[in-house]
């Protein structure tokens, strides 16, 4: 059936690969992706996989945005359906005037079919079959063979994949070639059997330079080494393990003799959450730079030790890449159900600075914020990252480092400082910004101090004592309002003229944010934006609380976690806290956004 | 209960070690144990060994879970750093202390409680990854803080002070150490300092992970007539396999042994370790035949003490991880961070 009527959209459509888990998917779809990066326009990637090793379904989602869009789109435009088990649910999934790519060894059954959409069936396996040996490089290759179709039809410059292929297989020149026949042969198809290009196409642009594809596990994994840390401690987790198979490589590359092979960094496995944030907490109460990066279940498991690290006063700092909970929940899509739990994790009175990344960038520049926070503040800090940035390849600014930056090691005292003082008093305030002064094993005898979760006095003794405890815990109140000076405050997005509209978010909520500003601005509805970067807040949160008649706070969790942390620590009536929540696992999209917001607006002006 | 300092008072009388220090010097706070607590006795005899040994204070590191035994580090080297860290995971926090300060002395004090239930995982991690500590259990088979519940090491039929009877096996810290892996594995009782010092200097010097298990006879709640961990018990059943003697590397060897029935083992520091065999076939480098001895006593009622088993060769935990010499945590930023030109550099390769 013609679709002639299709309206052109040129470097503005989003592309789905379904495929089964464990065929070697994931390279092929990155190198398309890549593919439009390299020919220099802004494109996402969004990943959603099964938690299984091999032949669950598993999609791929490519939005190639002109304009810059990093969230997902909402709506698919082309669809490819290589995943027989999952194609009536991804034929369903194509927006009206899409296109559907499939593999047309086999016949489509009669019932699946739209007319609505364009069908284009390619012999993928069948190809592969007559021109591969082996039945495992006929499975890989047909992923090669659907990236030739798909650069035919969507004028993808072939000297771009070319390169691409280079890059990624060039150290075995024999795979290069077989990848390089398989992407030939899914060209040489389209061109003969399709008008290419489709009215859906690329055309080169110049809006990438500067900018890097990095997921934000492999940021954040550099920027531990950029920090100095030297002690890794983790028990593998779904998503945040590459975060320390990052640091590892990093390290490896960077910390090594390379002669004696001598590591100066030191990663262990541990037994469990438990035993890696003890690891961490006896590595920085030793002086070394210690981190652990883990997921809620982990968070959970460790808030034991968390309360510890805070009422003893050690710096740590922790890396937890959000996932769907609660409970095991869905290991492998995202959420940002952990606010308050980082926020307030353990027994007791306890509160924790929590840093709040929106892309990988972000990742980086944060990992070294937290461990200049965690040893300015001595105290456990929180870097809370979400599986779709630990774990998709973002478009993001090249993270830049300044050789002039020194680490803040806060104030511990040195061999010769101790000499000099009469009586070392490891909890005492003598600064009044609620931090005390400490030593480190080893420095000097005068140092020595007996650290303990019990209740403890300004001199570290053992005590039970009404009023020396009450001390304790109003110093540690003083110490957490020092923190809301230091770390980074939110950030401000004006809407260029007066609104009383204010809209409120946190981390990897912003490009959808950012994209639904736009187009309600477009529709005569202004906002202002603020995106909280840390927690405690900072005076600006409650300005801009303060500052707006009408206020929406948008998070990716059901229960309206951000919302209700901001109701406990700023002054404001939670009825002016309109809430906006997205939780069913996948990242947030612009198009709800925007109904929901003019949906609460028109109501409200209604009632 | 406070905080209370000990006066210091030094007569000029008192022994001083190589520097120079008194016993005085490695002491600690008073203790707060019941009177007679066997964990007095062991605080008494790292006091000593410590001394002995002529440590410098500011360069040991003291470490405990939760309970009665793990209080203890607060009587003892009062200049040293000490933590007291959370019930059953101080494992976690010496491993971590070692990683990121090698050339400190870690001693790890922990009990039947912290150690066999809920500290049994972090126990034997730190065992397999080989973390060089000196690792004491003061074993008394019960729970004192909260009063005399049973601990995993009370044994079949022991009766607590309530009445009640224990009918669950033991987990016994010594063949559980075995089993995990551990280099160095000991077993005394806390009223023995003859035997029990020799075998602290010695698990201070060893490089690895070693473990002593302290029969320490609760005295409140677990020494009575019923009691397998009891003082009367411990001494009508104790049973040496080896003796040990720890010679400083400075110092010449002067203990005597018949021939035979002696034999000497070199610690990497240097210092010698002298075991007579008070059983003439025990041979403790024999892991699996330590374990058959050991049980083999174990059903016959007896506690086999001594040093069980040691293996000096096997790599402790940097050096499995190949680390550099240097402590990590005060290497200089500059050995670390990598700087701006390598980060672009690195970065190229993600465009």
């Amino acid at each position: 059936m013609p679709r002639q009527a299709t309206p052109e959209r040129v470097n503005d459509f989003t592309l789905k690969l379904a495929n089964v888990n464990g065929t070697g998917s994931a390279s092929a779809n990155g190198l398309l992706m890549k593919s439009f990066f390299r020919m220099g326009i802004p494109v996402a990637g969004k990943n959603y996989f099964p938690s299984n090793i091999q032949g669950l379904p598993t999609w791929y989602e490519i939005r190639v945005s002109r304009e810059g869009h990093r969230a997902r789109s909402g709506r698919i435009d082309l669809m490819v359906a290589m995943n027989a088990q999952t194609y009536s649910q991804d034929l369903l999934e194509l927006a009206p005037g899409g296109y559907l790519l499939y593999d047309s060894t086999w016949p489509r059954p009669h019932v699946l079919s739209r007319d609505d959409i364009t069908v284009l069936g390619v012999p993928f396996a069948q190809m592969c079959n007559e021109h591969f040996e082996g039945a495992r490089t006929r499975i890989l290759m047909k992923n090669m063979v659907y990236v030739g179709s798909l650069a035919a039809l969507l004028d993808i410059d072939m000297a771009v994949i070319e390169r691409l292929a280079q890059d990624n297989f060039g150290k075995r020149p024999g795979l290069v070639e077989a990848n390089m026949k398989a992407i030939r042969m899914g060209w040489d198809y389209a061109k003969e059997n399709f008008q290419c290009p489709l009215p859906l196409r690329v055309s080169p642009m110049q809006a990438t330079e500067g900018m890097i594809m990095i997921d934000g596990n492999t940021a954040a994994g550099l920027g531990c080494v950029y920090a100095g840390a030297t002690v890794g401690a983790w028990y593998p987790i779904t998503p945040s393990t590459s975060l320390m198979d990052a640091y590892r490589s990093f390290c490896a590359r960077f910390r090594a003799d390379p002669e004696s092979r001598e590591r100066r960094y030191c990663v262990i496995q541990a037994e469990d959450e438990m035993a890696a944030i003890g690891m961490v907490l006896g590595a920085s109460w030793a002086g070394a730079r210690a981190f652990t990066p883990t997921s809620g279940p982990g968070i959970s498991l460790m808030s034991e030790f968390i309360g510890y690290g805070y009422f003893t006063e050690i710096p740590a700092v922790i890396f937890d890449v959000q996932r769907v909970g609660p409970s095991t929940g869905l290991p492998t899509r995202t959420q940002q159900g952990d606010i308050t739990l980082a926020a307030y994790a353990s027994h007791g009175d306890t509160r924790h600075p929590v840093l709040f990344p929106s892309d990988p960038t972000e990742c980086f520049d944060m990992a070294v914020q937290a461990f200049d926070l965690a040893e300015r503040l001595q105290t456990p800090v929180f870097v809370l990252s979400d599986l779709d940035i630990g774990m998709n390849d973002w478009m993001c600014r090249a993270p830049r480092w300044d050789d002039a930056y020194t680490p803040d090691r806060g104030k511990v005292l040195s061999a010769v400082e101790l000499e000099r003082i009469e009586k070392f008093r490891r909890y005492a305030d003598d600064d009044g910004d609620g931090i005390p002064w400490r030593s480190l094993p080893g420095t000097h005898p005068k140092g020595a101090y007996f650290t303990r979760g019990s209740g403890h006095n300004e001199a570290a003794g053992y005590t039970e004592d009404a009023g020396e405890y009450e001390r304790l815990m109003q110093r540690l109140a003083r110490k957490f309002a020092t923190a809301a000076s230091l770390v980074p405050a939110a950030v401000m997005h004006q809407a260029g003229r007066k609104t009383r509209l204010g809209l409120i978010s946190i981390g990897s909520c912003d490009d959808a944010v950012s994209e639904a500003r736009g187009r309600l601005s477009a529709e005569g509805i202004h906002s202002n934006y603020m995106r909280i970067r840390a927690f405690p807040f900072g005076p600006e949160v409650q300005a801009f609380l303060d500052n707006h008649e009408q206020l929406f706070v948008i998070e990716q969790n059901r229960d309206g976690q951000l919302r209700t942390l901001l109701i406990n620590e700023c002054d404001i009536d939670g009825r002016r806290l309109e809430s906006i929540r997205h939780f069913d696992g996948l990242p947030m999209a612009a198009a709800p956004l925007v109904s929901a917001i003019r949906e609460r607006l028109r109501k409200g002006a209604a009632a | 209960m406070t905080y209370i300092a000990k006066p210091r008072v030094d007569h000029p009388g008192l022994t001083r070690n190589a520097l120079g220090m008194t016993r005085r010097d490695y002491e600690g706070a008073l203790s707060t144990l019941c009177a007679g607590c066997g964990h007095d006795s062991v605080t008494a005899a790292i006091v000593r060994a410590c001394w002995e040994m002529a440590l410098p204070p500011h360069r040991v590191v003291k470490l405990s879970g939760i309970g009665c035994s793990s209080k203890t580090p607060a009587y003892f080297l009062s200049q040293s750093h000490g933590i007291n860290t959370v019930h059953g995971r101080m494992p976690s926090v010496a491993t971590g202390a070692a990683a990121a300060n090698r050339q400190l002395t870690f001693m790890g004090i922990s009990g039947d409680g912290d150690s066999l239930s809920i500290g049994l995982g972090q126990f034997c991690h730190a065992m397999r990854r080989n973390v060089r500590m000196l690792y004491i259990i003061e074993n008394n088979g019960v729970y004192g803080l909260t009063k005399g519940q049973f601990s995993a090491s009370a044994d079949i039929g022991s009766k607590a002070k309530k009445g009640e009877i224990n009918m669950q096996p033991p987990i016994d810290p010594v063949l559980t150490a075995l089993t995990a892996g551990a280099t160095f594995v000991a077993r005394s009782f806390s009223g023995d300092k003859e035997q029990l010092v020799p075998l602290i200097k010695a698990g201070l010097s060893h490089d690895g992970f070693a473990l002593i298990d302290v029969l320490s006879p609760c005295v409140t709640f677990n020494d009575h007539e019923d009691s397998t961990k009891s003082y009367a018990f411990s001494r009508q059943f104790y049973h040496p396999a080896v003796h040990t003697d720890f010679v400083a590397p400075a110092e010449e060897i002067r203990a005597r042994y018949d021939e035979g029935a002696s034999m000497e083992l070199e610690l990497h520091d240097g210092s010698h370790l002298a075991l007579r065999k008070v059983e003439p076939e025990y041979d403790p480098t024999d892991r699996d035949g330590a374990f058959v001895k050991i049980h083999e006593r174990i059903q016959a009622g007896e506690w086999l003490t001594g040093l069980l088993y040691v293996e000096t060769g096997r790599e402790e935990m940097h050096g499995l991880n190949n680390t550099v010499h240097d402590p990590l945590a005060t290497l200089p930023f500059s050995a670390l961070c990598p700087g701006a030109e390598t980060l672009d550099r690195t970065l190229a390769r993600y465009r």
